[in-house]
């Protein structure tokens, strides 16, 4: 079987298990496509991926109410194991890239990480994924009984829910206690679409001038068009914006439909974070830019007149 | 108590990245220590500063003859001494972890300090790998870390925001920005280092084969479109754009 491991927050299921399903029927492995899903009270999140899998399997169990890295890797190479699977997906999040690497030692298997494109040639599995800070796309392979992989978000299209639901099974697993306590938790809360997510993202750099600037012209223009909120790592480094904003090689990495960068030099740094975007957007006074050179429409001018102007128009 | 702190050599972020025979061609390349490492031994020498109980600091690279200058920069940086095992062998996370959890082993290492993310693999995976070889617990993401006896206190980053940790040593510490800011080698620290043990190490006694192939790389540009607006006049640029994303991209409504 081919085994993904559910991504699911707030109850519900994330949109990158359904871009997992897709990348498990394209990769050519052997198999029914099922679903891991990992938590407590899940049954909604459960039969949301009935929709879209050949099966589900349901570990509803009170020590998997908070994701811990062990206990996640040892649930997953333990239903691996028992399930024969040939293949291992795993969302590239934050999480997911910090347990897969201890499924693939578990397993002995080789990994494929942060993945872009799955095929099969003959019993190896190929697959492409972005190297240097996102500059060179690698095309590598691995030829193994079970391969962990652990796929890019926004790199398959979500799979469509089939007519017929997956079988349910609920599965017991015998697993670890936890060995890093967590003391207190800070979550992210904005009333923004969160930056993985969002169709539009307007970013703000050092050019913007000062915090005021960003609040009245990156927050401003972001707010007026629904986008989500930006920074460059300089923007962080000296306090005007909360690390959770940085896009770059050092923050998050974003693909959305519009990338509008106000007064953003265009670092590689940046650039690593940024460059699949697939319309880019510089207004910057400096015409030297390296932004300019990525981007599909540039404006040479001052952040502090074009904005207001972008502001009033948009608002037409 | 000994910390291991990983050393790997990078591209400059600002360097060109060339592709020869559908490989990366690093000859002419400007190369770094890799920017993520770099706050793990500064961390490892922060901690010692900080009147933690570190015996010991060893930075230790994988690699082909011309990582030992990124061992002289953490030597230089102050850690005490440094391991070299030399190889021209592409070695993945996976397979590299192999030898890292061995040197740690060998070392009685009850810390390891690595980079959240490499610059040249863009992978996440070596910390994890290396920890789960090694049975003990992981912190990745860490922007704050404190170490009292054998309890590791601190912060890091997580999917929806960051969480407080505690975890009693053996562990895996990632490091990244924001934990801390990496020294610069002085001159006469600079000196000193030559003078360090920088130990050479043959692969072969670690056992450790690539587990994944790499076929081909290619830099790949997305054609932009590049057209320019003209900026004297706030208003027109403004209209002109929306009208270009709206009609022409198709991105906004």
């Amino acid at each position: 079987m081919i085994l993904i491991v559910a991504e699911h927050a707030g109850g519900k299921l994330a949109k990158s298990t359904l871009e997992m399903v897709t990348a498990a029927r394209q990769s050519g492995r052997e198999g029914p496509v099922t679903v891991l899903v990992l938590g407590q009270g899940v049954a909604d999140i459960a039969n949301a991926a009935a929709a879209v899998a050949d099966q589900v399997l349901v570990a509803d169990m009170p020590q998997l109410a908070t994701y811990n890295a062990e206990v996640w890797a040892a649930a997953t190479a333990q239903i691996a194991q028992e399930g024969e699977a040939s293949t291992i997906i795993i969302g590239g999040s934050r999480s997911g890239r910090e347990y897969a690497p201890r499924v693939a030692v578990k397993l002995d298997a080789p990994y494929l990480e942060d993945v872009i494109r799955l095929s099969a040639q003959g019993n190896a599995l190929q697959a492409q994924r972005y190297t240097y800070l996102a500059r060179v796309t690698e095309t590598v392979e691995a030829e193994a009984p079970v391969i962990v992989v652990t796929v890019k978000p926004g790199s398959f299209a979500p799979a469509a829910a089939a007519g017929a639901s997956g079988e349910q099974y609920d599965v017991e697993l015998d697993l670890p206690a936890p060995r890093v306590e967590v003391t207190g938790k800070s979550v992210e809360k904005s009333s923004r679409v969160a930056l993985t997510e969002a169709d539009v993202i307007v970013t703000g750099g050092r050019g913007v001038g000062s915090p005021e600037n960003f609040a009245t012209y990156v927050e401003g223009l972001a707010d007026r068009i629904g986008a989500g909120v930006g920074a460059t790592r300089a923007v962080v480094d000296a306090g005007w914006r909360p690390y959770a904003e940085q896009v770059g090689q050092t923050g998050k990495t974003v693909q959305p439909g519009a990338y509008i960068a106000l007064g953003v030099s265009g670092a590689v740094q940046h650039l690593s974070g940024m460059g699949k975007s697939k319309y880019i957007v510089a207004i910057n006074k400096d015409a030297e830019a390296p932004i300019f050179k990525v981007a599909d429409y540039g404006i040479v001018g001052d952040v502090n007149q074009i904005v207001p102007a972008l502001i009033e128009a948009a608002g037409k | 108590m000994k910390i291991l702190t990983l050393v790997r050599q990078v591209p400059d972020a600002e360097a060109r990245v060339k592709i020869n025979a559908q490989n990366v061609d690093l000859e002419g390349t400007t190369l770094v220590i890799d920017g993520m490492d770099e706050y793990g031994v500064e961390e490892a020498l922060r901690l010692r500063e900080g009147g933690a109980g570190v015996e010991e600091i060893v930075a230790l690279a994988v690699g082909p003859k011309r990582v030992e200058d990124a061992l002289r920069t953490a030597l230089a940086m102050g850690v005490d001494r440094a391991i070299h095992v030399e190889t021209d062998e592409k070695l993945d996370p996976i397979a590299l972890s192999r030898v890292v959890a061995q040197v740690a082993q060998a070392e009685g290492a009850g810390l390891i300090l690595v980079g959240g993310q490499e610059a040249d693999w863009d992978s996440q995976a070596l910390g994890a790998a290396t920890a789960e070889r090694l049975g003990w617990p992981q912190l990745t993401w860490t922007n704050e870390l404190k170490l009292e006896g054998e309890t590791l206190t601190g912060r890091h980053d997580v999917d929806d925001g960051n969480e407080s940790f505690r975890a009693a040593l053996p562990a895996v510490v990632t490091t990244q920005q924001g934990l801390n800011e990496p020294r610069y080698p002085t001159l006469p620290n600079i000196m000193k280092a030559k003078k360090k043990e920088l130990r050479k190490d043959d692969l072969g006694t670690y056992g450790a084969q690539p587990t994944v192939r790499v076929v081909q790389s290619e830099i790949q540009t997305r054609a932009r479109l590049n057209k320019m607006i003209d900026g004297k006049d706030p208003q027109a640029a403004a209209e002109q754009l929306l009208d270009l994303l709206r009609n022409e991209a198709k991105v906004l409504a």
